[in-house]
This record gives C-alpha cells, structure tokens and sequence, in this order.
C-alpha cells in the first residue's frame, strides 16, 4: 500500500499534475505545490488565473504551426515581415529562440519534430506536406532550413531539400557555427546571429 | 570534409611549439554507488598512478570498469546497464572530479531507476548539466584501458578491434565519438524503415546521404590516428615490439583514391542499391560499422592474430603507450590508462620498461594485480590502495602523501 502525503486529496492531485511538468521531479513538486499555496494571493491565484486564460485563447496557428492567441498568428499577419523567406524549425521553442536573436524577419515554420523511423515519426506526422503547399502556393523564395544540428535533424534537412528540390526555390542551412549536437533552443544570441548570417544553399 | 582535429585540439597543438609540460587527464575524487559490489565508495586522489591490490574477485575491476563509464560507451565489461545495478539497489552512479582538458570538472553517469511510467535510463552530467548525449564525455578526458578480455582482440571478429581502434581515436579528435553515435543512430533508423517495409526513397535517401557524410568524417578519422600512431610504433620502444597498423575498409580505402566528396557519393549510391538485401539482413552491407584494424607484428613481419599470447599482448600495450605519447606530444595531455592484471603478464624486463614510461608520461594510470610485489618499481611515487570485500583501503606502505 502507497501512503500519500497527509495534505488530503485536493493537495496530491495538484502535486501530481505538477509532477507531470518537464524538470521536476516527485520532490521538487511538493515543494513547488508548498510554495503555491503559501503564496496564494501573489503566485497561486495569478497563476490560476493566468492558466485559464492561456487554456482558453492560445491555439496552433493554421499557417506556421506557431502558438498565439489569434490563427493565423502575430508573426504570419505581420505586413512588415518578409513573406518570400520562410525558416523551418523543429518546434515552437526554437522559433521563440530566433525571435529572441532577433536576426530574422520572414515567416516561420514549425515541423513539429524530425523525422525518426525509431519513434515512428514520419514525414506526414510532421507539417511537411504543409510545407511543400505552402511553398508553391505562397510565392516563397527562399526556405532556411534550421533544423538542429543533431543527426536526426540532418536527416530531416536532407528530407527537406529533397522535397523542396522541385519548388523552384532557393534552400539554405544554417551555418554551422552551430556546434554539432547543438540544439537552437539552448544557443545564444550571437552564435545564432553568426549562424543565419553565414546561411548556405544546399 | 577535412581530418581536420577538433578546434581544441588543433589550438593545444600549436601551442605544444613552446611546449608546456602535457597536462595528465586524472580523477581527483571518485565516487560510486550501488555500483556491482561497492553500495558506496568514496577516494580522493592525486593525479599520480593508482595501484589496487587484492584477491581475485575482491572488486579491484569493478572499480576500473566504474571509471571506463566516464567515458562514451558501456565501459570496459560492455555491459548491459542494469547488469551493473547492485544486488538490491534499484540504479547506479559513478561521478567523479576529472583534471580534464579544460581543467576540473565534475562528471557523473549512472542508471535511474524506472518509475512504471519513464523506463530505466542513463544519464549523464558535465559540470552540474544532464547532456542528452554521452558522446559528449570525450570531450571532457581521454580514458584507454587493456583488461584480460582483450588478450583475444586479434583473434577475435572485427567489431571489436574497431572498437579500440574507435576509443584510441577519441583521443586525438574527440568529436570522433560523437560521429560515431551519430552513424549508428542513423543506421538503425535506416534498418528500422527497410525492415518495416517503409518504401519511401526520399525518405531512405536523405538518410543514407546523413550516413554517408558521418561515414567519411569516422574513416578520415580513423586514417589519421593510424598514421599517427603509427608513427609512434615504428621504432618500437625498446621492450614492447614495433607495429605496422592499418584500417581495412571500403571507405577507409576508397579515401586513398579519390575526394571525400567523390567517397561520399559512391557510398550513398551503393547503400541505394544495397536497399532490398539489407532490408532481408535487417544490416547495411556497406559503410564503416564493416571496417577492421589490422595490426602486424613489424619485427617478426607476421600478422598479430599469428603471434603468441605474449607477443599479442605486448603489442596491445605498445599502442596503448604510443597513443599516450602522441597526445601528449600533439594534443598536450595524456590519457588515463586502465591497466586491468596487466603487470602479472609481463616479465621483469617490460614490468621495468611499462613503469618506466608511466612515470615519464606522468599518466595516471589506474593497475591492478593479486601480487603487491609486482608493483615495487612504482613504490614512492604511485597511490596503493588494498581492496577487499566491496572497501578499499589506503595502503599507508608506499604512499607518497
Ligand atoms: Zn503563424
């Protein structure tokens, strides 16, 4: 038999749920459910709140794949953004990491993951087929292919260039100045800044 | 794409022209828990060598095999992770503080424990940070070891030598283990689409291509630290024999010839059409997971597998010693070696001569053996301590602090 903590039902569910959460532990969510509710005019109820609204109102943008309160989102309504350059990332994160660096000014595109037979991801469990539509139909000129330097995300790159191969449009990669391995999500500003600036065609 | 060394490296060599004394690769703390016999341990150390003595089965390689896990791979037993999990305990961790290249770091790995919803996994920590790919601890030191189980390298199949091969090459271009991780990674992706009968070429393309590219990088690679060492083998070192060494591949071969861009190619176009027989054999009938090290006894002009148990033997530790001398000539820092009942087989003369190049190395080597005697011509300079019953104990007779 499991004994749960002695804070009574409604305390262990919120340690559950908080448990679910990535980077915390078992013990590192009791501590953060103590906190909340210690806190609970300045942290928890804010929170609460601020949970609700976010369940509520943000959605996958139909176009880029991005999350916003609006669909399409801020970025694919943006008039001053070059719509002719699209970049292709992997997940949500890495597009947030490229706005921080504030180096591009196109539209994005989110893959949702990489291809991997391993997991059993394939082309069409990612916004690929999108991706090529969208390419034709749009008028884009350039595609920046900014998958994460991990061997899966190189595949997924050649994928990429290949599909893209009878669009008519100039593919490029992010240099590597990138370490390999590296994942956009934990670069800094300035070697992403490096990377897109030493862009090069496949 | 260029043998190039890593940038590292490549910096550590050109400043070797003013040659500052090579820094020895070295725990100062070791730490183990619930791992095999030891439910906790913990030493510290100087960066001087390390001789554990006791009786057979007393626990002396388990403590070896603890330190081959802070480097890429199984360790030295290639074991399966919950084999090394405690009678009992539910993981295992080894950390430690290395003296590595970029000075001291904290380095930990182990197994946590399945929870019923995440399955057991292994982790690994540089520096206080989880980093996803344990490649990456080549990066941080160099450890090359010999134990019993390897008498039989040369007779045994391939993959093993390549293995070694793979391990001493580490050493001069430590992104070298993380191609190789990388290779086998997209292998088995691709293994996994053919057996599954995914029949798309776009897809088995881009990567075969991803292959082909990591193939050539790991076959300039290893061409490079051949030359190297072997470089370092020719003259032998007086005790232990000269070696010829060679890496037999069609990559590695095929780099003799023509561009690794041409390579390349030729690669990606043999792995196309080999698609239909590797998705029956559920391998890849070409790439560099095929190759083998070749090694010649240089003197006796034989082949190392032809030689006697001894003579096999010394030619293993004669690579190991040339490897340590070339980085520490090119890269400015010598490995750890683990030299598991390496002493006991040799006579008075290589037992002097293996001690004598430790101590010009200034390696921290890690040596075991049943025989404390064997070990006098480190007395004084090298950290005994006796092992026994899952403890291991200071010897204070012949310690130098
Ligand atoms: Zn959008």
């Amino acid at each position: 038999m499991r004994r749960v903590s002695s804070g009574g039902p409604e305390i262990e569910r919120l340690i559950q749920l908080l448990a679910k959460l990535p980077g915390l532990g078992p013990r590192s969510a009791r501590r953060a459910a103590l906190h909340l509710i210690k806190n609970r005019d300045a942290v928890m109820t804010p929170l609460a709140q601020a949970l609700k609204t976010a369940a509520e109102q943000i959605r996958v943008c139909g176009v880029c794949g991005n999350l916003d309160t609006h669909d399409p989102c801020a970025i694919c309504t943006d008039i001053s953004r070059d719509a002719k350059t699209l970049c292709v990332v992997e997940e949500v994160a890495d597009l947030w990491a490229l706005e921080r660096a504030a180096m591009f000014n196109g539209r994005y595109h989110v893959l949702g993951g990489t291809l991997s037979a391993l997991d059993g991801i394939g082309p069409d469990d990612l916004n690929i087929p999108k991706l090529v539509a969208r390419v034709r139909e749009a008028g884009v000129a350039e595609v920046v292919l900014a998958t994460n330097a991990t061997v899966d995300g190189q595949t997924t790159a050649h994928y990429l260039a290949g599909a893209l191969a009878a669009a008519g449009v100039a593919v490029t990669r992010l240099a590597h100045g990138v370490p390999v391995g590296g994942e956009l999500d934990y670069l800094d500003d300035g070697t992403l800044a490096a990377a897109f600036r030493g862009r090069k065609a496949l | 794409m260029s043998v190039a060394l890593s940038q590292r490296h490549a910096d550590a060599a050109a400043a070797n022209l003013s040659a500052p004394a090579p820094r020895a690769l070295a725990l100062t703390r070791l730490t183990l828990a619930d791992f095999r016999s030891y439910a906790h341990l913990k030493t510290t150390l100087t960066t001087q060598p390390v001789v554990l003595t006791g009786d057979n089965g007393a626990g002396k390689t388990n403590i070896l095999e603890a330190i081959s896990f802070l480097s890429p791979g199984r360790g030295l037993r290639q074991a399966a992770l919950a084999d090394v999990t405690r009678r009992g305990a539910a993981g295992w961790a080894v950390s430690a503080t290395v003296q590595g290249y970029d000075g001291a770091v904290d380095v930990g790995t182990g197994l946590i424990a399945g929870d019923g919803v995440a399955a057991a996994r292994r982790t690994v920590r540089i520096g206080g940070t989880a980093i996803g790919q344990q490649s990456r601890l080549a990066s941080v030191a160099q450890v090359t070891w010999l134990t019993p189980a390897m008498d039989r390298l040369f007779i045994e199949t391939a993959p093993s030598r390549r293995r070694f091969l793979d391990r001493l090459t580490y050493g001069f271009d430590n992104a070298h283990a993380r191609r190789v991780a990388a290779y086998e990674r997209v292998m088995r992706q691709r293994s996994k689409l053919l057996r599954t009968g995914v029949d798309d070429p776009r897809w088995l393309g881009a990567l075969e291509e991803t292959m082909a590219e990591h193939a050539v990088a790991i076959a300039a690679a290893r061409r490079d630290a051949v030359f190297r060492l072997e470089g370092g083998l020719g003259a032998g070192t007086g005790a232990f024999p000269a070696a010829l060494l060679a890496v037999e591949g069609w990559v590695e071969a095929a780099l003799d010839r023509d561009s690794a861009l041409v390579v390349e190619q030729a690669l990606r176009d043999k792995l196309a059409q080999a698609r239909p027989l590797d998705a029956e054999t559920g391998g890849a009938a070409h790439g560099v997971h095929r190759s083998d090290f070749a090694v010649r006894h240089a003197d006796k002009d034989m082949p190392a597998a032809a030689c006697s148990t001894g003579e096999q033997k010394a030619l293993l530790i004669a690579i190991v010693l040339a490897q340590a001398r070339i980085m520490a000539g090119a890269v400015g820092a010598v490995p750890m070696l683990l030299l598991d009942e390496v002493v006991a087989h040799l006579d008075r003369r290589r037992r002097r001569a293996l001690c004598a190049e430790l101590r010009a190395l200034g390696a921290q080597a890690w040596l075991t053996g049943t025989d404390r005697a064997l070990f006098a011509d480190l007395d004084g300079w090298a950290q005994f301590f006796n092992v026994s019953g899952g403890t291991v104990a200071v010897e204070t007779n012949g310690l130098t602090s």
